[in-house]
């Protein structure tokens, strides 16, 4: 509530980016306790690589509609469509989120844009500061971040940079899952077991669809599975759980072997500098 | 710093390591992970095939910390990370902070936030030059408590004397400084003893293991005066709050209050935790309150009870530690961030460089280059309600500010040190 009571008093165009997740949607809900009984004083923004899970974009409109905030969608698919990015030969459209967010960023004059990053996701982000700074080509520059001393978070910045900023930087997968219990969040049901037809690549359970999959050799089948993420569907997987309420999940999740990302994000087992080289470029 | 406040459970310990290139920390915190299971196979996986890259015959667990891809290639460690890892007993916030002499200024963010700062020795080097600054470091961030980490204790045959020898000089070094709890525990991170395990081979030594004394340490520090700036004034139908973040202290609906600097005088009327309405409220949680008179309160202001009211003023004397590469000098004229408050300020004065191996200063000079610690004297351009950094740890710290860049340029502690020389 302090990070997000901040960017609201320093910043004027504040943005908060929404997909629906579990990460955003605890944002969600932080930001209007944070700011009780007034609005959200946020705007949401998504970025929607048209791979999205139907019960996401459904929930997040849902959302957008009890919380009476305005969402803006940058579209990545309308993107492809006009020229401006071409598809990848993996089918994922992961990559190709950061120029349509820097445009939103652009267009709409966003100085601040509140993420749900957390550094214990992946080794580049455990040196991400709360407040991010990105020039004006909305890169990110190891060297030219600011250190966070005490609870002082400075959000200067020039014409045209903007503030990325990570108010979850300090919760782990297990405290945002007991935040969910304690606060009786809901989210997309995705997120608890259920029955879908899926096929392996990578040791992950992918859902079959027009991003290439399942391949020759892969074979699809039914299974009881849930997701640990939620992002596009061509490159996020499914692990197979029984786990079908919050306390289900967090028993599975204190008992789990392997991580959030290793488990489920295929785009960041590409490479070990993958994460830091997309952030150098704008990605979140 | 953060959010925490808001984390639904658990005691929590903030700490800081520090060491000087190759005394084994990144060992030291990769070991913690490890035993405590925060590293998941997944991650254990990787840096194995990564040790084999490069050749190495064992698991090397200080590649499950070396983050960034400059660092791996320069095999050095650039900046704070932080790691997060949790036992039965308590979750733990790591910032893993880098030895080289020139990052005085990452020690000294990662000790900011820091209620214990772990500093490695090498057990065949003792206490060295870069020991003494990360002592002085942490005490001058007043960082309760310390452990020296007497590591490397397998290449010294284990032996109590090198070990006894180096924690006594530690104590006194620490006791000059009024550093409230030190402890030393004599370990090998690379074998694991008196890491998470009591040592086999140390038996010698009764204390603690790291883990049991991060485990036990006391979080809970003597109370503090009640602060609470405010970050952010509220307003809806008939409803006008003041949003901020208890800095310390305790308060009651009903408590007579300050509005510092202006000094008008009124009382709590309603506090609220999230929404919801509570009769009282204690930091580091973030409140609204409503007070009774229709004073004007902005962000920026300090509410206190008026018995412990700071003294607001525009002269300043401060200890900084240059964080930025482009050094500080007489005649600056900056921004000066304290609490939510930002105002201009301008340096009068630079006095004295601390020299943080003799404990010494040299003077008079004026200027303060990256990672060095000196006196600053400071005017602002309107008062601020400051406290001692001695007295409380977020009102008496402030930031100097690069108008045209936004660069944080200087971290600043307000007042001096009893031990100042
Ligand atoms: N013998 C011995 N070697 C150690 C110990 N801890 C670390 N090392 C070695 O010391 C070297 C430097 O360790 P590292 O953790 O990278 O040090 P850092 O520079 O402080 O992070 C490595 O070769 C380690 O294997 C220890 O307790 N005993
Ligand atoms: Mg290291």
């Amino acid at each position: 509530m302090h990070i997000l009571r901040e960017v609201a008093a320093e910043f004027e165009r504040p943005v908060l980016l929404f997909s629906g997740g579990k990460d955003s949607t605890l944002m969600l809900h932080l930001a209007r306790k944070a700011f009780l009984p007034a609005p959200i004083p946020f705007q949401l923004l998504h970025v929607d690589t048209g791979h999205n899970f139907p019960e996401t974009l459904d929930f997040r409109d849902r959302m957008v509609d009890r919380f009476g905030v305005r969402l803006l969608v940058a579209d990545v698919q309308s993107y492809i469509d006009a020229g401006d990015l071409r598809e990848r030969a993996d089918g994922t459209r992961n990559p190709l989120q950061t120029l349509p967010l820097l445009r939103a960023i652009e267009a709409n004059k966003f100085d601040a844009v509140l993420g749900g990053g957390r550094r214990d996701e992946e080794k580049a982000r455990a040196k991400e500061r709360v407040f991010s700074l990105r020039d004006d080509f909305g890169q990110w520059d190891p060297r030219r971040q600011r250190p966070e001393l005490w609870r002082l978070y400075n959000g200067r910045h020039r014409p045209g940079e903007h503030m990325r900023v990570f108010p979850l930087s300090n919760w782990t997968e297990l405290d945002v899952w007991d935040y969910i219990r304690a606060e009786d969040i809901e989210l997309p049901s995705l997120y608890y077991t259920h029955r879908r037809t899926v096929f392996l690549r990578d040791g992950m359970w992918l859902a079959p669809g027009s991003w290439g999959g399942p391949g020759d050799g892969e074979s699809v089948q039914e299974r009881m599975v849930r997701y640990r993420t939620v992002g596009d569907m061509s490159c996020t997987g499914a692990v197979d759980s029984p786990a079908s309420s919050v306390d289900e999940v967090i028993a599975e999740i204190a008992a789990s072997r392997v991580t959030e990302r290793g488990s489920s994000r295929a785009d960041d087992r590409m490479s070990e500098a993958a994460m830091e080289d997309r952030k150098r470029e704008g990605y979140f | 710093m953060t959010t925490t406040d808001e984390i639904a459970v658990g005691d929590l310990l903030r700490l800081a390591t520090a060491g000087s290139v190759d005394d084994g920390k990144s060992t030291l915190v990769g070991r913690l992970l490890h035993d405590t299971s925060a590293v998941m196979p997944d991650q254990l996986e990787a840096v194995r095939l990564a040790s084999r890259n490069r050749g190495l015959a064992e698991t090397d667990l200080a590649l499950l910390t070396d983050g960034l891809r400059a660092e791996r290639e320069q095999g050095i460690t650039i900046d704070v990370a932080y790691r997060y890892f949790a036992t039965a007993k308590r979750r733990f916030i790591l910032a893993d902070t880098p030895g080289h002499v020139q990052y005085t200024r990452n020690m000294v963010t990662g000790a900011s936030t820091a209620e214990l700062a772990v500093i490695l020795v090498d057990a065949r080097h003792g206490f060295v030059e870069q020991t003494g600054r990360h002592t002085v470091v942490s005490a001058l961030l007043r960082v309760p408590h310390l452990a020296l980490a007497v590591n490397k204790m397998d290449l010294v045959g284990y032996a109590e004397e090198a070990f006894a020898e180096i924690a006594e000089e530690f104590a006194e070094y620490a006791r000059k400084l009024g550093v409230p709890d030190v402890v030393a525990i004599p370990m090998s991170a690379l074998c694991g003893d008196n890491v998470v395990e009591p040592s086999v081979n140390m038996t010698w030594y009764a204390g603690p293991t790291l883990l049991e004394h991060l485990e036990t340490v006391a979080t809970v520090g003597e109370p503090e005066a009640t602060r609470l700036p405010v970050q952010y004034v509220i307003r809806a139908t008939d409803f006008r709050g003041y949003a901020g973040q208890l800095a310390s202290g305790l308060l009651r609906v009903g408590d007579p209050v300050v509005v510092s600097p202006a000094g008008h005088r009124t009382r709590i009327t309603g506090i609220e935790v999230g929404g919801v309405p509570v009769d009282e409220a204690f930091a580091p949680q973030s409140v609204v309150v409503r007070v009774a008179d229709a004073v004007d309160v902005a962000r920026g202001d300090l509410i206190t009870p008026v018995s412990t009211m700071p003294t607001a003023t525009d002269r300043l004397m401060m200890v900084g530690c240059q964080l930025a590469s482009r050094p500080l000098r007489t005649g600056d004229r900056v921004l000066l961030r304290h609490t939510t408050r930002t105002v201009r300020a301008f340096v009068e004065a630079i006095d004295e460089r601390l020299d943080v191996h003799s404990l010494s200063t040299d003077s008079p000079m004026d200027t303060l280059y990256t990672n060095e610690i000196g006196l600053v004297s400071i005017r602002c351009s309107e008062p601020v309600a400051v406290d001692p950094y001695e007295f409380n740890r977020h009102c008496g710290a402030v930031l100097l500010i690069d108008e045209a860049s936004g660069d944080t340029l200087t971290a600043g502690m307000v007042g001096v040190p009893p031990w100042w020389p």
